[in-house]
């Protein structure tokens, strides 16, 4: 659906905000195609021919970066995206089974393929794929909804956090905000526009925390400066 | 194995990590009472070339895996070329296994931002760069706030500190590329194509974004140049072994009592991270086989718990220590399992630019599959390892170097069990039995 005048007001002055960032225009398409995707909750067709306006290039052109990324959804994603992964450490800690559970559990059948391409719930709330390693390896096996951290997951916590999400319940990530933001809103913050959320959740999450309280207990420090 | 340390240390010796457990950490406040933002008056008020120099005297080795010097990378930026320099970091954090750069931005993003206006004046650039991998909200929310209460504390911007030197720094959120932590690709995302390689020479150095001459450096390089400003060369240097200076965030997961993070002095061993953490996971489960520095780096064993953790005593055991990502496994765990998920990651990441990368990781992963399922045969192993020797030094960048590292390192040591597959009709090991939800 073609963008009306004023949402196209609207994103013209985020673009120009956007590439107002870099010293050259077209370092912007990342964070235009988040842009248009905080709008659409995917990018469209529409979509791309605004980032090639915006930057004065061919269509072709944008279509051809939107598909190497995986970030980018080519049809519309869920209210809530939920992730697993499965890399090894996180998938040997449980989260193949996760993965296995959930994706039945929301789904409602045995996933296709590789897994790496979503399988939605049939209300279209909450969709499921397969991620590679998110980078909390000391909190295995973990699960992302909308790029937040939910760690330490089981089938069965995996489970009850897609109800949950389905029931329209508050869901607080384990080291996030107070309270998850939809796909949509996260896309926005990784145009680069913030939501105010930053100061909400704990600085570090338990794992983070080991060497530091360990260190602590057994006054173990970095030395003086002679 | 490189000597005696030079100094007596603690075993462990937190610095980038010291003020994370302060709830607000993350703030500038909270990170001006642990003497955040002492470094850098005192660094403006030095040269740049000075600035260079002591980085250099440090020896900090770059902590993003490969362990180039940093001042000496700095040193390759020519002067006075007249053309706009830049600074990009590194925080693309996706290696399987490395997860200390994404706690250290959500905790600590301030340490990152002073070692980056410092890093911009030594290498005299006005407009740096943070590439963070955009699948990590949160941590994209505390840089976003992090440098904006930067900029309205007039560290950032015209004039900073009345030094006359100015400084925009720009954080960019990543699209889910592993291939854009390849330090010329991430260049190439950031430009705005599709996160490709580049040919080296010319290095970034010389022409790296919009061909000028840029700074490529890991999150944790950067975050410990204040301290190294700060507290002096030959502090950092007194730290860790005689030729891997300082100290390291070493990052533990999988079958240990208590994963996480433990900021020591490089060449630590592992047996003494694991006695830090509680032991292995389960008891009567010992260790079987570990990364030192995520999927890219030779498997090691339990023969190497006192392999010093340092570039030397890892090279010398056969591996790389990489990210200091230590993925520990227990012998409930199939490696063929184990190698065959890291090569089906590097297979979906290869960017497809080169025909080795490409095909070759595809065959891979085709042939350990059928080895997985019972179906293979002797001769699979040795076309593996054949395919693994034509991709090493053909491909196009690092990626396709490591494809063929952990299948290749795991029929190192455990060429019996992989063939075992085979005589058994599928896999021995019951993969429930290594969940952390097992008893």
């Amino acid at each position: 659906m073609p963008f009306s005048e004023d949402t196209l007001t609207r994103l013209k002055a985020d673009a120009a905000e956007i590439t107002g960032r870099y010293p050259r225009a077209r370092s912007a398409l990342l964070p235009l195609l988040y842009l248009v995707q905080a709008e659409e909750g995917y990018v469209s067709d529409e979509g791309m021919a605004f980032c090639a306006e915006v930057l004065g290039i061919t269509q072709t052109e944008v279509r051809g970066v939107a598909t190497f990324y995986t970030m980018y959804k080519h049809e519309p994603a869920a209210e809530y995206q939920m992730g697993v992964c499965t890399n090894t450490t996180c998938a040997i800690m449980g989260g193949d089974q996760i993965y296995a559970e959930l994706a039945e559990h929301i789904g409602g059948g045995k996933p296709h393929g590789d897994g790496h391409h979503d399988v939605k719930s049939p209300d279209g709330k909450v969709a499921v794929e397969r991620l590679e390693c998110n980078a909390a390896c000391d909190y295995a096996p973990v699960v992302m909804v909308n790029w937040e951290f939910f760690d330490n997951q089981t089938p069965q916590s995996a489970k009850k956090l897609a109800d949950d999400l389905r029931a329209g319940e508050n869901v607080t990530p384990t080291r996030g905000p107070n309270r998850l933001c939809t796909w949509k809103q996260a896309n926005r913050i990784l145009a680069g526009f913030g939501d105010g959320q930053a100061a909400e959740g704990p600085s570090a999450g338990p794992a983070s925390l080991v060497g530091l309280e360990l260190a602590k207990e057994r006054g173990w420090k970095a030395p003086e400066p002679s | 194995m490189e000597g005696p340390r030079t100094l007596m240390t603690d075993t462990l010796t937190p610095v980038l990590t010291a003020n994370w457990d302060q709830p607000d950490s993350f703030t500038i406040e909270g990170y001006r009472r642990f003497g955040g933002y002492k470094a850098l008056p005192k660094a403006l008020a030095m040269e740049p070339d000075d600035v260079i120099a002591t980085v250099k005297d440090a020896v900090l080795r770059g902590r993003g895996g490969a362990g180039f010097p940093t001042g000496m990378k700095w040193s390759f930026i020519p002067q006075n070329d007249g053309k706009p320099h830049y600074l990009t970091v590194n925080a693309d954090e996706s290696e399987p296994g490395t997860c200390k750069d994404i706690p250290l931005m959500m905790a600590n993003p301030h340490v990152l931002i002073e070692g980056i206006i410092i890093t911009c004046y030594a290498i005299r650039a006005s407009h740096a760069f943070i590439y963070v991998r955009g699948e990590v909200l949160h941590v994209i929310r505390r840089l976003q706030y992090a440098v904006a209460q930067a900029y309205e504390a007039g560290y950032l911007g015209e004039n900073i500190l009345g030094s006359g030197f100015d400084l925009k720094l720009v954080v960019h959120a990543g699209a889910g590329a592993y291939i854009c932590g390849e330090e010329t690709a991430l260049l190439t995302s950031l430009e705005g194509y599709r996160g490709l390689p580049r040919n080296r020479p010319p290095f970034p150095a010389v022409e790296g974004l919009y061909a000028s001459p840029t700074v490529i450096n890991n999150v944790e390089s950067i975050a410990s140049v204040p301290s190294i400003i700060g507290n002096g060369s030959n502090w950092f240097a007194g730290l860790g072994t005689a030729k891997s200076n300082g100290f390291g965030i070493f990052s533990l997961s999988g079958h240990v009592k208590t994963p996480g993070q433990y900021e020591a002095p490089l060449g630590i061993t592992l047996r003494e991270l694991i006695d830090l953490s509680g032991g292995m996971l389960r008891p009567g489960h010992p260790l079987k086989f570990w990364t030192p520095g995520g999927s890219s780096t030779p498997l090691l064993t339990s023969e190497h718990l006192d392999v010093p953790l340092d570039f030397e005593g890892v090279g010398a055991a056969g591996s790389m220590l990489g990210t200091r990502a230590l993925q520990i496994f227990d012998d409930t765990t199939c490696v063929l399992r184990a190698a065959l998920r890291w090569t089906e990651f590097y297979q979906h990441e290869s960017c497809g630019k080169c025909t080795p990368c490409r095909e070759g990781s595809y065959w891979m992963v085709r042939t350990l599959q059928r080895l997985e399922n019972g179906e293979g045969t002797d001769e699979d192993i040795d076309t593996i390892l054949d395919v693994g020797d034509n991709i090493i030094g053909r491909a196009f960048c690092a990626l396709g170097d490591a494809v063929p590292v952990p299948i290749s390192s795991a029929i190192k040591y455990f060429r019996d069990e992989i063939i075992q597959h085979q005589k058994n009709g599928g896999c021995p090991f019951d993969p429930a039995a290594s969940t952390a939800w097992a008893v």
